[in-house]
């Protein structure tokens, strides 16, 4: 996940421009919208059941009131497309929730307390840089049995020293900004100081920042799912759709495969771009 | 430079001590008791029990075997995989030489056409400019399992050239069975250097010493290779080397999607059958790589940037 | 005696946001052999520009109109060899020195570079000439410098070493771009002094850019004044503090603030400076002139002599005599 972070900035220099664009920005918030709408409400729209399966079904296409045809299992693709949305969009918000409460909770205690403090929390933080995110997951589902909490959860641990390390920088610009030594001079408790100050003069950074590790986060657990080491089949899910899809598509049946990662990508793309733009308009300059 | 080079040792052997003891030490976080865990949850006979608790000094203080396990590992011995009855090294022996190959393969196609198409677009202005962003744009939202699905769909099923899975026997063979993960592991890390390799160019190219150097008359190529592309150098090893270094993880997810015979396969299927020798040893393996391929990128940015090792001082 | 460089109604376009601007209207200046000549103005004046466009520097995108001669070769038209050739008799000095020195490679390196490649000039002895080259500029322990990196020198002395580099191949002419601009004060002497010994020495030509009025004419035996991308005056430096034939330079020197007095307030010039394409297509400094009159907004006033100078001022015979330190 590091080298994507890293690079970000340098990939999405084209992209800016086109990020710009209110016709894109608003393609993409309509694209998110209809994840979340499938996320929140995904069973309820879902015309089938997405668990009847029928083997007889197995990869036929299209036709009546099965839009996208069945997959490998003879169940209703479009359905288990709107019931993996579920799962897919909710594994990446728990790892940015987590990733963005811890990240931002060392950063701010860091650029606050400096000295010593600064320096020990950035050497913990050091040695999980040396732990690729994927790598942690998997490492977790050995530990603690393989499904969708242990991966989130072990991934926002890989990726808070990034969003640390970033939120640290502009700490660091605000705790140095006059106001605030102005506010301690009148006896203002560090606490309240950082929640009521610090913490909002922050925001658009730790927004644009949210949004783009959301993207980093679907792609990793989608990978991890589709390691098997994820959500567990049969729970619909992309990642497990991809990796359920690979039968059909070496039988020449690539639909549920492709249509899954089709959903991951367009997602992510869409929340890249959204990240983007907010970064564009109150990105907190830290870039 | 001796200094620094010493310091940044110091610094890789605190590294790998410390992840080291992170991966022997998640067995001991997880719930339950050890011995459960590395008997995946199966009932062993007695002497089997006796042999584990021996093996990983159960009786002993937590550091101490902590201690004997580093120092084993230190000599190969990792333990023994519950799975597959042999001991881990021979487990990590099979397998190391195709992730090896898979990953310097992927690496290959990520300096080559990477950086090609990087300086590609950065040098010529115009259609190649606009054709590469297009690409890279692509490439660049492609996770490589699903790439890996989408190569095998349109390479392997559709139009026959290459194989889907598996292995494959024998060198000539084992290297066709490699092109497509080793495609599907770089494509997105390809298109993210091109990017940062583009800029790169771009930026050196409007800098004042290269003015500097046109002015005295210098013949443009010259130009180009010993100033534009000498300092562009610095960014683009940085991000490839950054991106080489993220291989090392995904390797296990394209594995997996390819059904190879790799490390990263072989730490999946232990994961998921909770085979803790194997997955300590095979992750202690990956971890090492990771941070020897970081500590690479860094010395070869300090031999590359004269300031960063010998540090500004102006006299 | 003719000329060494002739820049005979020169005028330069630049691409801004896709449409072209004027950046130099109808510049006209000479320098003779061995001559120095002063070219100050504001920043958007386009002394700048001018010494580029001498220097075949113009940025990408750049529309000349107009001659530039050197030797009475047309530096325009020049291509492969003969501009490579070109451009070892005319070298130019940047004004930032640090962002014009390849910060990766060693000091030897850069300055030996144009002499190993192009003169085929062998690695020992083109060497053993930078180091005698940097004695020229004050810099003792070449060797040792020749070895150093660029981040390792103050910025003064990386200044000299670019001064020192551009003799390397003994130029006839040397454009130098606000050589001291980015120094401190008492750096900024020694390498005038050095700048002037050398001209001195080997009867080297100079154009000198600059800001300061006095500076240059500290230095310099003549002086032009830019305003807005257009030649105003050019006059000899002794006479153009005192006498001067044109309302700006009149204004540039009166608002120098003056140790020997007490003001309420410092003079300036009302207004702000302006580029090309920003001033009239009358009179450029009209509307901050403070002789202005009706004919001088109808239209430009051309370039001509007028005792021992040139000037661009539809009234400068009437306002002679009355423009001595005037405060606008």
């Amino acid at each position: 996940m590091s080298a994507l972070a890293t690079a970000g900035a340098t990939v999405g220099g084209g992209r800016r421009r086109l990020a710009g664009s209110r016709v894109v920005t608003g393609l993409c918030v309509a694209i998110v919208a209809v994840a979340l709408l499938a996320a929140v409400l995904g069973p309820l729209l879902a015309p089938h059941d997405p668990n009847a399966a029928d083997l007889n079904n197995a990869f036929v296409g299209p036709y009546g009131d099965h839009p996208l045809g069945f997959d490998g299992q003879g169940r209703d693709l479009l359905s288990r497309l709107l019931d993996g949305a579920r799962s897919s969009m909710l594994g990446p918000a728990i790892v940015v929730a987590v990733a963005m409460a811890a990240g931002t909770l060392l950063a701010v205690v860091s650029a606050w307390l400096g000295g010593w403090v600064d320096s020990a929390i950035g050497a913990v933080l050091d040695v999980l840089f040396a732990f690729p995110a994927v790598l942690l997951a998997i490492l977790a589902a050995a530990v603690f049995g393989a499904g969708l909490t242990a991966a989130a959860l072990a991934l926002a641990v890989a990726y808070t020293p990034y969003i640390a390390r970033v939120l640290r920088s502009a700490a660091l610009r605000e705790r140095a900004r006059e106001y605030v030594a102005a506010l301690e001079v009148q006896g203002l408790p560090a606490v309240a100081i950082c929640v009521r100050h610090l913490l909002p003069n922050m925001v658009g950074l730790v927004a644009a920042q949210a949004t783009l590790l959301f993207g980093y986060a679907m792609v990793d657990l989608a990978a991890v799912s589709f390691i098997g080491l994820g959500v567990q089949p049969p729970q619909a899910d992309w990642g497990v759709m991809v990796a359920s899809g690979r039968a059909g598509v070496l039988q020449g049946y690539p639909a549920e495969a492709l249509s899954a990662g089709l959903c991951i990508v367009l997602v992510v793309v869409a929340v890249n771009l959204l990240g983007e733009r907010i970064a564009q308009r109150d990105g907190g300059g830290a870039r | 430079m001796v200094g620094f080079a010493l310091k940044r040792a110091a610094l890789l052997i605190a590294t790998l001590l410390v992840s080291s003891f992170v991966v022997f030490s998640a067995l001991f976080i997880a719930p339950g008791n050890p011995l459960a865990q590395l008997s995946g949850g199966r009932t062993l006979p007695p002497e089997a029990v006796a042999a584990l608790e021996q093996r990983y000094h159960l009786d002993d203080p937590f550091l101490v075997r902590y201690w004997h396990w580093l120092t084993s590992a230190l000599h190969g011995d990792f333990g023994d995989s519950i799975a597959a009855r042999e001991s881990v090294s021979a487990v990590i022996g099979q397998r190391i030489g195709t992730t090896a190959a898979l990953v310097a393969l992927a690496a290959l196609i990520i300096v080559v056409a990477g950086i090609g198409l990087g300086l590609l677009a950065g040098l010529r202005p115009g259609l190649a400019d606009g054709g590469v962003l297009v690409l890279t744009s692509v490439l660049a939202a492609v996770p490589s399992f699903l790439a890996a699905i989408v190569l095998i769909s349109l390479f392997s099923v559709n139009l026959g050239w290459l194989p889907a899975l598996g292995n494959g026997s024998g060198f000539a063979d084992g290297v066709k069975h490699l092109v497509l993960p080793a495609f599907a592991l770089a494509l997105a890390s390809l298109a993210i250097v091109a990017r940062v390799t583009r800029v790169a160019v771009r930026e050196e190219l409007g800098r004042e010493h290269v003015q500097t150097a046109t002015s005295r008359g210098i013949p443009r190529a010259q130009v180009i290779r010993r100033h534009v592309l000498r300092n562009a150098a610095i960014p683009i090893t940085t991000i490839t080397g950054i991106t080489i270094a993220s291989l090392i993880a995904t390797s296990a997810v394209v594995e997996t999607a390819f059904s190879l015979n790799g490390l990263g396969s072989a730490l999946v299927q232990a994961a998921a059958t909770k085979d803790f020798a194997v997955v300590q040893g095979i992750a202690l393996v990956l971890v090492v790589a990771f941070v020897l391929v970081n500590v690479l990128v860094d010395l070869l940015y300090a031999l590359l940037d004269p300031r960063i090792a010998l540090g500004s001082r102006a006299t | 005696m003719s000329a060494l460089l002739e820049v005979e109604r020169l005028s330069v376009t630049l691409p801004v946001e896709g449409k072209p601007r004027s950046v130099l209207h109808d510049v006209s200046l000479s320098i003779a052999p061995g001559e120095a000549l002063g070219l100050v103005g504001e920043s958007g004046s386009g002394k700048s520009m001018t010494a580029r466009a001498a220097a075949r520097l113009l940025p990408p995108g750049a529309r000349a109109d107009g001659a530039v001669r050197f030797d009475g070769r047309d530096v325009r038209a020049l291509r492969g060899r003969a501009l490579r050739d070109y451009r070892g008799e005319v070298a130019m000095v940047f004004q930032d020195p640090r962002a014009h020195v390849n910060p990766v490679r060693r000091i030897g390196d850069f300055m030996t570079e144009a002499l190993r490649t192009l003169g085929g000039v062998r690695s020992a002895e083109a060497r053993r000439r930078a180091v005698a080259a940097l004695a020229d500029v004050g810099i003792d322990d070449g060797e040792r410098r020749l070895r150093q990196y660029p981040h390792e020198l103050s910025g003064g002395l990386l200044q000299r070493v670019m001064i020192a580099t551009t003799l390397l191949s003994e130029p006839r002419l040397l454009l130098a771009d606000e050589p001291t601009t980015a120094l401190d004060v008492t750096t900024q002497a020694e390498v005038m002094a050095i700048l002037d010994e050398l001209r001195r020495e080997r009867g080297m030509a100079l154009l000198f850019i600059t800001h300061d009025l006095e500076l240059a004419g500290a230095v310099c035996d003549r002086t032009a004044v830019m305003y807005a991308g257009v030649v105003v005056e050019t006059r000899a430096s002794s006479l153009l503090h005192d006498d001067p034939l044109h309302p700006y330079t009149a204004a540039l020197a009166g608002a120098r603030p003056r140790i020997d007095a007490t003001a309420e307030r410092l003079t300036t010039i009302p207004g702000r400076s302006q580029s090309a394409f920003e001033a009239p297509a009358s009179c450029p400094f009209a509307p901050r002139c403070a002789h202005v009159r009706p004919a001088c907004e109808a239209e430009r006033p051309p370039l001509r002599a007028l005792d021992g100078g040139e000037v661009r001022c539809a009234r400068a015979e009437e306002l002679r005599g009355e423009l001595e330190m005037t405060h606008v």
